[in-house]
């Protein structure tokens, strides 16, 4: 039951995205096509994941018994980086036309502080391994359907006839806005 | 003490993604064929989009594998195809260089012109749409020199008389010039045709006389003599190349001088 709260806790109730802000910069620039953002979304996913079992290792196996906690960020981000390129890499493997339309914010994952705030938010919220890899899974997802929705509705949007001064990036950033605000409905939901 | 765990963690973590990271690398290259870099580099990079293709790049991945021809690039010289083809081991077809033709003679001292002045943005589109400019012809020239802007090479410049002109010597034949005209009055042929029908005017002969001094009047004596070289449509004479015979075009029996040879154009 302590599993799932904590899923859904950052799944929806402090999404990423819509509540805490974080990683901001793929919301708005991976999200105009849904098949790119669910990508992005994936591939964040992934590096979610394995950044919470990772960095939850390295935080109560070498940070914490040597008292170095000092060195959380660094290290922190260290991990994110090496585990970027190696998702890069296999996209790239796998799938050219994704890699290219990917384009820069597949490395920007990298310096994406949805990731980080996910590491340095486990570790400071005391999880189990079990506990920081549900919410590690939860964060991404919740990312994932941040930036699915924002690209449905984006699609929508080229569609329609918006009065000029609004065209590009003032009704995406308009839709975001409404789009936070329609999460916090969640709010208080546990 | 302190400082040497401190410095042995971070190197070790270090040390440890970066074999990692080499492992990773050595699996998982991707084969991308030497063959593209070395086309590319003989392609003009100037990613004009004038073989369809999104860009230099994205024509040398096409040509590499067989998708699309060598001359499909305009703006490639014979000796950068020449190269392409010896590095792919193909043979090229040889294609005659095409370059734009300005349909319209009407020039300042030709043209005639309304009684008001345009005052407003200079750009062909903008004064095709708000007014059709100062010239009484709705067919003809702009002058506002959408093309010359477009043309990435500087081929195109406005002369004195206010009408484009090509310098076939930069042109490459992309054909950007021919989307930017407002009034599609730029058609790209083979630099070997001769003759052309400088006029785009649709009007009737009466008015076609009254609004410009080299409009074609659509008075058909070229079409009649020309052995289907000349078709008449909507008043105006259209030269089909494919039946062509330059000997039967009686280039000099037209009254307004609309049908040109080019070395007579200007």
């Amino acid at each position: 039951m302590e599993l799932f709260i904590i899923f859904f806790s950052a799944a929806l109730i402090n999404n990423f995205v819509l509540s805490y802000f974080l990683g901001i910069c793929p919301f708005i620039g991976v999200s105009n096509k849904t098949s790119s953002a669910l990508s992005m979304g994936m591939a964040t996913t992934f590096v979610m994941v394995i950044t919470s079992i990772v960095s939850w290792l390295l935080w109560n196996l070498i940070l914490v018994p040597f008292h170095i906690e000092y060195l959380q960020i660094p290290s922190f981000i260290l991990v994110i980086a090496s585990l970027v390129q190696f998702v890069e890499m296999v996209i790239k493997k796998v799938s050219q036309p994704l890699y290219r339309a990917l384009g820069i914010f597949l490395p920007l994952i990298t310096t994406n502080c949805a990731i980080l705030g996910l590491a340095l938010l486990a570790s400071m919220r005391n999880y189990s391994l079990i506990e920081s890899l549900v919410f590690g899974f939860g964060a991404g997802v919740g990312f994932t359907l941040a930036l699915f929705i924002m690209s449905g509705i984006r699609e929508e949007l080229e569609l329609t006839d918006v009065p000029l001064p609004f065209r590009g990036a003032p009704i995406t950033l308009i839709t975001a806005g409404l789009l936070a605000l329609a999460f916090m409905g969640f709010a208080g939901m546990i | 003490m302190e400082i040497i765990i401190a410095i042995l963690t971070l190197g070790g973590l270090g040390f440890i993604f970066a074999g990692g990271l080499a492992f990773a690398d050595k699996k998982l290259k991707v084969e991308e064929n030497p063959l593209i870099a070395e086309v590319n580099q003989y392609l003009p990079n100037a990613n004009c989009g004038g073989c369809g293709k999104a860009g230099c790049y994205d024509f040398a991945v096409n040509v590499v594998e067989g998708k699309i021809e060598i001359n499909k690039c305009p703006v490639c010289n014979d000796e950068a195809r020449n190269e392409i083809a010896k590095l792919l081991g193909q043979e090229i077809s040889t294609t005659i260089k095409k370059i734009p033709i300005i349909h319209c003679q009407g020039g300042n001292s030709k043209a005639n012109k309304k009684e008001v002045d345009y005052i407003g943005p200079k750009t062909c589109k903008t004064i095709n749409l708000i007014s059709g400019g100062e010239n009484l012809c709705y067919y003809g020239c702009l002058g506002a020199g959408d093309c010359v802007n477009a043309c990435q090479f500087g081929a195109l410049l406005i002369n004195n008389d206010g009408l484009p002109q090509v310098i076939e010597e930069l042109c490459t034949g992309c054909g950007i010039c021919v989307k930017s005209c407002p009034r599609n009055l730029i058609e790209l042929h083979p630099i070997d045709r001769n003759i052309f029908v400088y006029c785009k005017n649709e009007d009737e002969p009466k008015k076609a006389k009254e609004v410009c001094d080299v409009a074609c009047i659509g008075c058909g004596i070229c079409a009649r003599k020309s052995d289907g070289g000349i078709i008449m449509k909507n008043n105006l004479a259209i030269v089909v190349y494919d039946s062509l015979d330059i000997s039967k075009i009686p280039i000099e029996k037209c009254s307004t001088g609309a049908i040109k040879k080019k070395e007579l154009y200007n």
